[in-house]
């Protein structure tokens, strides 16, 4: 215990109540142009088109809701872990109010259709600027309470959080380059072929340090707190942390093969991703040998179950994404559902749930109660995974699908299928997918709810 | 490991730790200048292309539609030739995409005529009828700013005249993203110009279907499917030529159809070799034939 330390809550407590809110949003949007690809009458132009409606998704819950709880939570465990208070709590407060005006300007702006058009780095160059500024006054705070640390020896969730922070910030640099020719209009200073290799440099790392390091962050603190058990292996734990944090970097172009980015660097790629199973499963292993002998835990405690499928989907989903660099594999499913489907595995069951067992476990601790209602938390759980299921599954479906059916010819060598002819193959499973949004949507409303309620029941503040 | 007590040094060592991939697959290439080879043929864009290219990027067009043929025989044939790096040196910023809702757009230029274009950003469905686009009909109401478009080109670095500065101020941003549209892939097109891979290279023996009733119903949904929304679904034209009259612009010989058909010709009519394939073109050729002489028929009882 930390007896005497007066630990920053309310920004903690703010970020996460924000992240809950860009997070429903998000969602609904997500919901919106799941039924726009069925129903394209839903299209209502000019702000309210799936072209500039998907930008607003992608962007709302990476930044908005993945970015809010990540903000949140390292805010948390980096003063616990440092056993010290964050060294400026104001600047920490305006990094907060800069944070949802930042979210609120991304969505008018590219509702506006102010977008880059780069994934990920839609946002213009004004927004760019208050990005690295927001994200400077958050380095300042997470740096130096770890300078002003009062336990030496960093904990592994620590050297997530320095490594999430420093590659942000040269990978969102590096990308948003770019020459002002307007108020909210920019050209980047890269062309074509250098302009979709710096893109994906960063596009792929954005989802290895915004979608992974913070999360294993999250997975490494929680887990030990919600079991009482050590971490299984520290071997293990420095051997993936410097293995994706070195690897990741090399992977980027496995978004563009058979591209005409130089086939040296996409093959470099493939290797890579390959590569880098191993030290992301050094995780899963840490997960799965921390539970040896503790396995009751998943019915006894309603937070391990969402700790360890978290686990699970990265598990299958560094195992599933570099089987997509594979070239006889990306052939067939580059440019269809298969890659959302790939995503929405990650962000639904990886990303989501590892935040929502974080969330789950601090916010009752920082309002000195316990959580509102486990049965609610379960139904939470059973809903989010469903609907993740659905989602992912059908998705993975259609694009086999639609990707096989290019690809055929007819005996005579003429093309067997028509695009159309995918199009309508996608249809139903389109409707699927969308129903299983509004399942999964279901979900996040319930954990909200029971966020809420725990706030609610609040006694206080708990000294320490 | 005493580099976990020390988070200076371990900050620094995380940012060398990433430098190395960053670099080299990255950044040492971009500065080398080895990514790709520029191609001559190549031109930049005209103010009305950028516009119309700012409109794509503005619209989010990229999160349907990819822009790169892959060096892949299946895609090669539905899409054509396979897209080189150098066709993409002025493009900021690059619009590859990552997923197709609908068709590659990488050879778009010269596969429809303008008229095409143009009704199919207005009403998808009227040409596509199973097609999820949005409707841009709305682009005919919205002008271009020609100063703005100038200072444009200027960032870019692309050479215009005043004179393609001027004639903005009577387009629309529908005419800018049309005239994108046609510009797609149209260099490339020029400097290797020669007859589209055709599934039969060699000019076509005779109709094997030529008034068979079978083969001309099946002719006749082909019809329907591929060819309705541009020649009419009673064959008597649209924004492409009437099939029933007497004016045969290529020819009006099962054969010359056939080729027509396979092959396209200029000025708006797309190739459909590698989709159709030579049995499903026949089909179609007895269909037009057989209807053509229907026409006739009807007419010579007047």
């Amino acid at each position: 215990m930390d007896p005497g330390v007066k630990y920053e809550y309310d920004v903690v407590k703010g970020f996460a109540l924000s992240a809950l809110v860009w997070g429903a949003v998000g969602v609904l949007i997500g919901l919106l142009i799941a039924f726009q690809m069925v129903y394209p009458q839903l299209n209502f132009p000019p702000y309210l088109t799936f072209g500039r409606l998907r930008v607003v998704h992608v962007n709302g819950l990476a930044f908005g809701f993945g970015l809010g709880a990540i903000f949140s939570m390292f805010y948390y465990m980096t003063q616990r872990l440092a056993k010290a208070p964050l060294p400026f709590p104001k600047l920490a407060q305006v990094h907060l109010w800069l944070f949802n005006a930042a979210i609120v300007a991304a969505a008018v702006t590219l509702l506006m259709g102010y977008s880059q058009a780069k994934e990920y780095a839609e946002l213009e160059w004004p927004l760019d600027i208050g990005v690295v500024i927001i994200w400077v006054m958050f380095a300042t705070n997470i740096i130096g309470t770890v300078i002003k640390r009062k336990e030496p020896y960093m904990y592994v969730s620590l050297w997530y959080i320095l490594a999430t922070v420093v590659t942000v910030a040269v990978l969102y640099i590096g990308n948003n380059l770019a020459i002002p020719v307007g108020a909210f209009k920019s050209y980047p200073v890269y062309a074509g072929v250098d302009d979709a290799n710096v893109e994906w440099w960063y596009g792929h790392n954005a989802v290895g340090f915004v979608f992974t390091t913070p999360i294993l962050a999250m997975f490494y603190y929680v887990l030990p707190k919600a079991t009482g058990a050590p971490i299984f292996s520290h071997r293990l734990s420095l051997l993936g942390f410097w293995g994706v944090v070195f690897a990741y970097l090399w992977t980027g172009a496995h978004h563009l093969v058979y591209t005409p980015v130089p086939n040296w660097i996409q093959t470099t790629a493939i290797v890579f991703s390959i590569f880098l199973i191993a030290p992301s499963w050094a995780s899963v292993v840490n997960g799965y040998y921390t539970m040896e002998g503790r396995w009751s835990q998943m019915k006894d405690n309603y937070l391990i179950k969402f700790i360890i499928l978290g686990i699970t989907f990265y598990g299958l989903q560094v195992i599933q994404g570099p089987s997509q660099a594979i070239r006889a594999i990306s052939q067939v499913v580059h440019y269809t559902d298969y890659i959302p489907g790939h995503v929405h595995m990650g962000t639904m069951g990886w990303v989501t749930l590892t935040i929502s067992a974080m969330l789950y476990y601090a916010i009752p601790r920082m309002y000195n109660t316990e959580i509102y209602s486990i049965k609610i938390a379960n139904a939470h759980f059973w809903l989010v995974l469903v609907g993740q299921l659905i989602f992912s599954i059908t998705m993975w479906v259609t694009g086999i699908g639609q990707g096989l059916m290019m690809m055929e010819h007819s005996p005579d060598g003429s093309l067997a299928y028509s695009f159309i002819d995918a199009i309508r193959f996608n249809k139903p499973f389109w409707t699927m997918r969308a129903i299983g949004g509004v399942i999964y949507f279901a979900g996040f409303v319930l954990f909200i709810y029971n966020i809420v309620m725990t706030v609610r029941s609040g006694k206080g503040e708990k000294a320490a | 490991m005493s580099v976990n007590s020390r988070p200076v040094v371990f900050l620094v060592l995380a940012v060398v730790v990433i430098s190395a991939g960053t670099m080299i697959t990255t950044f040492i290439p971009l500065f080398a200048g080895t990514t790709y080879e520029k191609i001559e043929g190549i031109t930049p864009y005209s103010p009305l292309e950028v516009v119309g290219r700012d409109v794509y990027v503005r619209e989010g067009c990229n999160n349907c539609h990819t822009q790169t043929v892959r060096p892949l025989k299946f895609e090669t044939d539905r899409y054509g030739d396979y897209s080189r790096g150098g066709e993409f040196q002025y493009d900021r910023p690059f619009q590859w995409g990552s997923k197709r809702t609908g068709p590659d757009l990488a050879r778009e230029g010269g596969k429809y005529p303008d008229s095409w274009q143009y009704q199919h950003f207005r009403d998808p469905r009227s040409l596509v009828p199973e097609s999820n686009m949005p409707a841009y009909a709305w682009l005919v109401d919205e002008k271009i700013d020609p100063a703005y478009t100038e200072k444009k080109m200027k960032t870019l670095g692309f050479p215009y005249t005043p004179e393609d500065i001027s004639a903005l101020s009577d387009k629309s941003e529908m005419d800018a993203l049309v005239a994108y549209m046609q510009k797609m892939g149209a260099d490339w097109k020029k400097m290797n110009a020669k007859p589209v891979a055709a599934v039969s290279a060699p000019a076509p023996g005779e109709n094997p279907y030529a008034g068979n009733e079978a083969a001309i119903k099946e002719g006749e949904e082909i019809f329907e499917a591929n060819c309705a929304a541009c020649h009419g679904e009673r064959l008597t034209g649209g924004i492409g030529p009437d099939l029933v009259d007497d004016e045969w612009l290529f020819g009006g010989a099962d054969k010359d159809i056939f080729t027509s058909i396979n092959g396209g010709r200029p000025n708006g009519m797309p190739p459909f070799g590698s989709t159709l394939g030579d049995d499903k073109i026949w089909k179609v050729v007895s269909f037009i034939k057989s209807s053509h002489a229907k026409g006739h028929e009807a007419s010579e009882h007047h």
